[in-house]
């Protein structure tokens, strides 16, 4: 469309051509864009799009209706679900930022042995499907789980962590809450101390300091984690069906589309609903956070000061971040624990220890591994590739119309996996190889949606790196006799590598661990991923520990891969500064 | 006249600030070395110094924020070397003004009341005084952000003046604004403190500032008090060569001191030889030390002295012309006044540099 536009006026002799010409764009930039638009449109919009064509239209003529929301309102089962989600989501948030707000707090605000070491920690429950965890959690935290038996044993009473809802709440608080921990951390980093030592030169100190100044000032980070942690939540899947929670709603739209048939308007409905509950807390968070850019850094500022702390008060914080950190690891030691364990039943800790499961998931289930690497690595490779264009244009360019781009890109982050999938399988189960097979059973249409639910991620990474470089670097290229396409490649990828490889990691890990829209997707075992077969395993109870081995290989995978990259940018980090 | 902060309540209680033996490092970084110094009740006082000096450290060090190795600070003869910020009254405000963001203006003047659980009819009222007081009562509320920066630095002012501080430390307060409003500004504050008789600590590494609206300075370097007195006092007498260069330019002529006959001369480095005037002492390894303006290229009154040099440079200056001349081996700044007409010498033209021996000064160190 803009390069429909510029090419029209482009050959009108006029001073005001060539002005108009300077603030448009290249042929190739306009190819470029069109590319992205078109692959857009297919695998984002228009899947999307059909969801919510189906949800309101009748089934067989094709007319609008209001009917399948009517009926999504009058079934008790649905609107249960619905409420069963929202206070899922909620109690999620709480939870998880009571694990979050003391680790975050801790780290930043004292001189505090470890803080990297925690800081670093706090990420590895993002690293494993939570449905992978909710097995480990519940041997260890079930009713006749560890803690329990303990429990009973010593004081006669056991705690019901995971029964019914609060299992699922339990288990998503421990998988989320690094997503506070980080947003809460950053924005405390951000606060410059002198805004503390003003407040302390006025009279305020202690808790009415935390509590006037410095918590109003990491709000932002706040909503910003906890609006992510309850959207996730809201759209999980897996975890609540392997915990055997299905009176949610994600469960409930993939089980009417798997059980019912595609034809059946209620998954698309429900979809339509996940999407609107999405919006709405992405909205709630955006309007939280307008004009609230607190970020308050000054030049030579490091933050909030980091104070000493008295020895009591040492002892209490160590307590409780190992406390929490237990907590948070439990998924992982249970896992490991029950990778190796014979039997573990009706007892604290596993009756003996094997590497059968390792043996067998070497032999038989490596082909999941196989597929996660390829597919998580065309997911990514799609997802910079895409990043580093949609930054290129949005930013260095006048293309008109150009932010479309990018918020069209972003607009994933509202599309829950499960609408995705749904929308896959009704829009390219029609599509047709010339041999007959439908597109929706090819795995490269499970790579795509990977890749379309991380791109927001690894969007935002490019247009990290690529707003850091001046454009003068661009300009000096250009001086020098450089092409626009030469100076991308000589001057601009270069440079924006290290931002692009922490997209790419982002991507890969992420998409590494997804469930959510490939279970709807997945075929054939052959085809499967990682993710796929370890629900498949944890589905019985004989299959957990070949499942928990091959979780442990999933965690130490995305683990090795993404301290690799992270160790690959801090070197041409480093390297670049040195050249300066 | 509305005058919310009478002088008579605020002047006749200001303090005097005693800074004893204090010394500060960090790691093996000495910053503070046995600073000594007292600031008297009532005074605009400045800390002046090059960037890096230590001033910002002192300066912090008074309000609470680093604590000294040894030494103590006393505020209105109080120990207050043990309190926490919290409890010293001292108000500060901070380079970059430190305002909340998430409050209005009004909420960031009326904070530090709060804190003190001062009645709400009295923070209202203390609030709108001070704000009146550095005229932005209009903006009240309006959140930082919506402020230039000016207007920023007066709600800073406002917010530390309105909690009626013992003393007022002013950390830096111009430096994030621009020339125009540097001059405005500090003349603002200087009227404030006239007006409200509060003790007052000023730093800065900007001479002109220090001497526009400061009783008293002292000059700092490397963590050293190098000197401390009024803007003329330091600008006339400075007490050595580092004070002598920093308060504006000074030539500073190295060489070493002759005896012949009963008379000392001082033999300038490259082959020029001054007579010494008889009661005038010489330290060891001294320098001749003079102002641009104590020099003249026309022959001046008797007690003057003719050195031989070269024209370097000239500057034309607006109210005057600098000459840039060689004598021996050093360069000298010449400053005479412009007269209309005037022709200038030429680059390379010999001329003789006739110098006030009264206006000289001998320097070691
Ligand atoms: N928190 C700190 N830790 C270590 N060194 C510091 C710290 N603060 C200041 N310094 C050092 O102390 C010296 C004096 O700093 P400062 O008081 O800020 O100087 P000024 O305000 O005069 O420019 C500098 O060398 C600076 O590097
Ligand atoms: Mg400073």
């Amino acid at each position: 469309m803009a390069g429909a536009t510029t090419a029209g006026r482009a050959h009108v002799p006029s001073a005001s051509s060539r002005h108009f010409l300077r603030l448009s764009a290249t042929p190739g930039q306009i190819a470029l864009a069109l590319g992205i638009i078109v692959f857009l449109a297919l695998f984002l919009i228009v899947p999307v799009g059909t969801v919510i064509y189906v949800a309101f239209t009748e089934k067989g003529t094709g007319e609008f209706t209001l009917v399948n929301f009517l009926d999504f309102a009058r079934t008790d089962l649905f609107i249960r679900s619905f409420w069963n989600s929202v206070y899922v989501s909620a109690m999620s948030v709480v939870v998880a930022s009571v694990f979050a707000l003391p680790l975050a707090y801790i780290t930043t605000r004292f001189e505090f042995r470890g803080a990297m070491l925690i800081q670093t920690l706090g990420f590895l429950p993002l690293i494993m499907p939570p449905f992978v965890g909710a097995v480990a959690m519940l041997l260890l935290f079930g009713r006749n789980g560890t803690v329990n038996l303990l429990l009973d044993e010593w004081f006669g009473i056991k705690i019901p962590f995971m029964e019914g809802l609060n299992g699922v709440i339990f288990v998503q608080a421990v998988h989320y809450f690094p997503f506070i921990l980080i947003n809460l951390s950053a924005a405390l980093r951000n606060i410059d101390r002198s805004m503390e030592e003003a407040a302390q030169n006025l009279g305020s100190s202690g808790f009415r300091l935390f509590r006037r100044i410095v918590f109003p000032l990491a709000m932002p980070g706040y909503i910003a984690g906890a609006s992510l942690v309850f959207v996730k939540v809201f759209d999980d899947l897996a975890t609540p069906l392997l915990l055997n929670v299905k009176d949610m709603l994600a469960p409930q739209a993939y089980l009417r589309v798997t059980s019912i048939g595609i034809a059946d308007p209620m998954g698309y409905v429900i979809s339509v609903v996940l999407i609107c509950m999405s919006v709405l807390a992405m909205w709630i968070s955006a309007r939280a956070m307008r004009g609230k850019d607190y970020a308050t850094v000054q030049r030579g500022g490091g933050g909030l000061a980091k104070r000493r702390m008295r020895p009591w008060e040492s002892v209490l914080a160590y307590a409780a971040v190992l406390l929490i950190l237990l907590l948070v690891l439990a998924p992982h030691i249970g896992l490991l624990l029950l990778s190796f364990a014979t039997i573990w039943s009706f007892s604290p800790l596993p009756d003996a220890f094997t590497l059968a499961h390792y043996g067998r998931v070497f032999g038989e289930s490596f082909v999941y591994v196989k597929n996660t690497l390829l597919y998580a690595s065309i997911a990514g490779l799609i997802d910079v590739v895409l990043g580093t264009a949609i930054a290129y244009l949005v930013l260095r360019t006048k293309l008109i119309g150009r932010e479309w781009l990018d918020w069209a890109a972003t607009a994933a982050l509202a599309i829950p996996g499960v609408v995705l999938g749904i929308g896959y399988l009704r829009t390219f189960y029609g599509v047709q190889l010339p041999d007959g097979t439908p597109l929706a059973t090819l795995w490269i249409t499970i790579v795509l949606a990977l890749a379309i639910r991380r791109l927001p991620y690894a969007l935002r990474a490019c247009y990290a790196a690529l707003q850091q470089i001046s454009v003068s670097l661009e300009e000096a290229a250009e001086n020098l006799g450089a092409t626009k396409v030469r100076t991308v490649r000589r001057v601009v990828l270069p440079l924006m590598a290290g931002g692009i490889l922490a997209g790419f990691v982002t991507s890969f890990a992420t998409a590494a661990v997804e469930l959510s829209a490939t279970l709807m997707l997945v075929q054939s075992n052959a085809d499967a991923p990682l993710a796929y077969g370890l629900y498949v395993f944890m589905q019985s109870a004989a299959g957990r520990g070949p499942g928990a081995a091959l979780g442990v290989i999933a965690v130490l995978l995305v683990a090795v891969c993404t301290f690799a990259s992270h160790m690959i940018i801090e070197k041409s980090q480093k390297a670049k500064g040195a050249g300066r | 006249m509305n005058q919310p902060f009478p002088i008579s309540e605020l002047g006749a209680s200001a303090v005097d600030v005693d800074i004893r033996n204090i010394g500060l490092s960090y790691g093996t970084n000495h910053v503070l070395k046995g600073i000594t110094l007292h600031i008297r009740p009532g005074e605009f006082f400045a800390f002046l110094g090059p960037s890096g000096c230590g001033k910002t450290t002192l300066l912090r060090l008074i309000a609470g924020f680093n604590e000294a190795d040894g030494g103590e600070v006393l505020i209105g003869g109080q120990d207050v070397s043990h309190l926490p910020p919290w409890k010293r009254d001292v108000g500060m405000v901070f380079q970059s003004y430190a305002l909340w963001p998430h409050m209005t203006v009004r909420r960031n003047v009326s904070f530090g009341l709060e804190e003190r659980k001062v009645p709400r009819a009295e923070v209202d009222r203390r609030v709108a005084a001070a704000l009146e007081l550095v005229g932005l009562a209009h903006l009240a509320d309006r959140r930082p952000s919506q402020l230039s920066g000016g207007q920023q630095q007066r709600v800073a002012v406002a917010r530390t003046i309105a909690i009626e501080p013992k003393v007022l430390l002013l950390d830096e307060p111009l430096s994030n604004l621009d020339a125009k409003m540097r001059v405005q500004v500090r003349r603002e504050l200087r009227d404030l403190q006239q007006r409200l008789g509060l003790t007052t600590i000023f730093v800065t590494h900007d001479q002109e500032e220090a001497n526009t609206i400061c009783d008293r300075i002292a000059v700092m370097n490397d963590g050293v008090v190098q000197q401390v007195g009024t803007p003329m006092e330091l600008y006339e007498k400075p007490a050595n060569l580092f004070v002598a260069n920093f308060l504006g330019t000074a030539n500073i002529l190295p060489g070493r001191v002759v005896r012949e006959g009963g008379q000392r001369f001082f033999d300038i480095d490259g082959g020029v030889r001054v007579p010494i005037p008889a009661h005038v002492v010489v330290p060891e390894g001294a320098k001749l030390v003079f102002r641009p303006q104590h020099a003249s290229l026309t022959r001046g009154g008797a007690g003057d002295v003719l050195l031989p040099g070269t024209i370097v440079h000239s500057e034309f200056l607006g109210s005057t012309l600098r000459y840039v001349v060689r004598i021996g081996a050093a360069e000298v700044s010449i400053d005479t006044p412009f007269h209309s007409g005037e022709t200038l010498h030429q680059t390379g033209s010999a001329v003789e540099v006739s110098l006030s021996l009264r206006s000289v000064l001998w320097l070691a160190i």
